[in-house]
């Protein structure tokens, strides 16, 4: 990102004399504490989960682990639980994300045309959904999906219709789409909404004389302006998505037998390690996971590249 | 993404925008816009409102009657007694946790990040552009990739089932260390630093009076991302932790609601649910309406990414 590229425009603009080299050294002294907890916490576990999964341990081997190359890998990528939970995040990327996106920015443009007490409330009250535990947001609307507890048939009542039950394995995709797009979209509005506020407001005025509306404003100049903050936003959802878990997790036990225990590959993951006690491939699927992860969110940041400004 | 005028831009600019409303005015009310609005502030608060609603419902109160609006009787606080009796009051322990867990990893991540993003934006030590090009590489590697080797690891290391388990692995946070880095990047300008070591103040003295100062906006920004990641976490401390008394709020209250969907006998306690989940959501709900000044502006950060 951009901070490499000024890293570079610093690194040259500095006299090296003795002293000043030394006084660089201090840098050592302030990343020290963070690289320690880096190395510990991150490379330490990556490198870790790469060993375990290029080696297996069980009663065959005597307890002890044993190399066994790619196996785990190659048994992880014809395991069509695994696949299956892949394909059902990617499913939950093309809709979830769009829907979330759209939502956040038509908030977004909604807001920064208007300045009123009416609007900014609104704005407070469309954020508060992210203070909220991802866990707490899940069982909450576990309990308004419910056909015991909820309000859903109140609701659907009064225009005469009967509720679906939202807890069905046919109606539980669409169920967690929107408790993820309700945690989230706040925080995405704001984003944008801040990106959106510094765009400087004499470009409007130009487009206004040329005789541009309202919607061509939004749509030609404030999306186009902002186009880095939604790569980012992108992203973000994207890298969240794919590792989706507390919200499934967390309404396994209301939506009885729509959510499997492997519903997703991270719930796969968890379910090898803590109930199945295989931490080999249990270590396989979490780091065939992130390495899938990893090189979806680049690729995607490369064909973006335009967009964010990244080089 | 952040090309490095654009933070020292925006900031002049929104105060000026902050009168005007971004766009010409005077085009009628804008009644659509406003309607479109509060429609989607109605769809965002309420399953908020049932949770305060539910929270003051008994057991039987919460299967019957409307569940958008009072019921009968107003139970709130003999649910919040009940929270203190049932197992020993540990639903308060789980809240307590939850604090510790929250402020010592938020407030842990922020110094790592604010002294580590300072010392790469300032100094031009060997080994430094590597080292942020992996740091960069490591904001896109899923965290919950990490849980299960770390608690592996975490077991190598005895500290399976302590409040360590959840603490030191939240002290990692590469996208704090990122945002403290662009910041700083502007904010602490590099004559300002120099004339501070001509008038013969060590790295250190400039650090804490100099830099310190200049960083707050990033700063509150960091520890709010941190805190809320922290008090927020679930996969970490499901799997790391199995002493009910070491829970946080999030686990145990996840961990009762399992059981009562089970149907386990006796053990359906939908009300002490509901009242904890509401309880556990005003910390943080408070916090962000009364600090409200600082995350507009310190969110946005995230936008100049």
């Amino acid at each position: 990102m951009s901070g490499s590229k000024s890293a570079v425009r610093a690194g040259t603009a500095q006299p090296t004399s003795k002293i000043a080299s030394r006084r660089q050294r201090w840098g050592y002294v302030y990343v020290a504490p963070f690289a320690v907890v880096f190395a510990v916490f991150l490379v330490l576990p990556l490198g870790y989960a790469l060993w375990m999964s290029l080696h297996n341990k069980g009663i065959a081997t005597a307890g002890r682990n044993v190399f066994v190359g790619a196996d785990n890998y190659v048994k992880a990528f014809t395991d069509p639980v695994f696949l299956e939970g892949l394909w059902r995040v990617v499913r939950f990327v093309l809709v979830m994300v769009p829907v979330q996106i759209v939502v956040a920015l038509v908030a977004a443009l909604l807001l920064d045309t208007l300045a009123t007490r009416l609007s900014r409330v609104s704005r407070l009250l469309i954020f508060v959904p992210y203070a909220i535990p991802a866990v707490i947001g899940a069982l909450m609307w576990g309990f308004l999906y419910s056909p015991r507890f909820g309000p859903a048939q109140d609701v659907f009542g009064l225009v005469g219709l009967t509720a679906p039950n939202f807890l069905s394995s046919a109606n539980i995709f669409g169920s967690l789409v929107n408790i993820v797009t309700w945690q989230w979209v706040g925080y995405y509005m704001i984003i944008i909404y801040a990106a959106l506020r510094s765009i400087d407001p004499s470009i409007y005025e130009a487009a206004v004389l040329d005789g541009a509306g309202r919607r061509q404003i939004a749509l030609r100049i404030k999306v186009p302006m902002i186009s880095s903050s939604m790569v980012m936003i992108v992203v973000f959802a994207l890298i969240g998505t794919l590792q989706f878990f507390t919200e499934p997790q967390v309404l396994r036990s209301s939506a009885q037998g729509a959510i499997p225990s492997d519903y997703t590959p991270n719930m796969y993951a968890f379910a090898t390690a803590f109930n199945y006690s295989q931490f080999n491939y249990a270590s396989t699927l979490a780091f065939a996971l992130g390495f899938l992860v990893f090189v979806g969110s680049y690729v995607f940041l490369f064909l973006t590249r335009k967009q964010s400004g990244l080089k | 993404m952040a090309n490095s005028t654009l933070l020292s831009r925006t900031r002049a600019e929104r105060a000026a925008a902050e009168r005007t409303t971004g766009e010409p005015v005077g085009q009628g009310r804008r009644i659509g816009s406003h309607l479109v609005l509060v429609l989607l502030a109605i769809y965002f608060v309420v399953p908020l409102w049932w949770l305060a609603v539910a929270s003051t419902k008994t057991n039987a109160g919460l299967f019957g009657g409307a569940p958008l609006w009072f019921g009968s009787d107003f139970a709130l606080g003999d649910n919040i007694a009940t929270l203190f009796s049932y197992q020993g009051g540990i639903y308060w322990i789980w809240f307590r946790n939850s604090f510790v867990y929250a402020i010592a990893g938020g407030v842990g991540a922020t110094v790592l990040s604010v002294l580590a993003g300072y010392g790469l934006a300032k100094y031009r030590f060997r080994g430094r552009g590597a080292f942020f090009a992996l740091l960069l590489g490591s904001v896109m590697v899923p965290m919950t990739a990490l849980v299960i080797p770390t608690f592996v690891l975490l077991s190598g290391m005895g500290l399976l089932n302590t409040m360590w388990a959840v603490i030191l692995p939240s002290l990692l946070s590469p996208v704090g260390v990122y945002l403290v880095r662009v910041y700083a990047q502007d904010a602490v300008p590099e004559e300002v630093l120099d004339a501070g070591r001509v008038d013969g103040a060590g790295e250190i003295r400039l650090f804490f009076q100099v830099v310190l100062p200049l960083l707050r906006p990033a700063i509150v920004t960091v520890l709010l991302l941190t805190t809320v990641a922290t008090w927020n976490n679930f996969f970490l401390p499901l799997a790391v932790l199995r002493d009910p008394n070491l829970l946080p709020v999030t686990v145990g209250v996840y961990n009762w609601q399992a059981l009562s969907n089970a149907g386990a006998g006796g053990e359906q306690v939908w009300n002490l649910i509901v009242t904890g989940s509401f309880i556990s959501v005003v910390p943080l709900v408070a916090a962000f309406l009364s600090l409200q000044k600082y995350w507009q502006g310190g969110l946005s950060l995230g936008s100049v990414r």
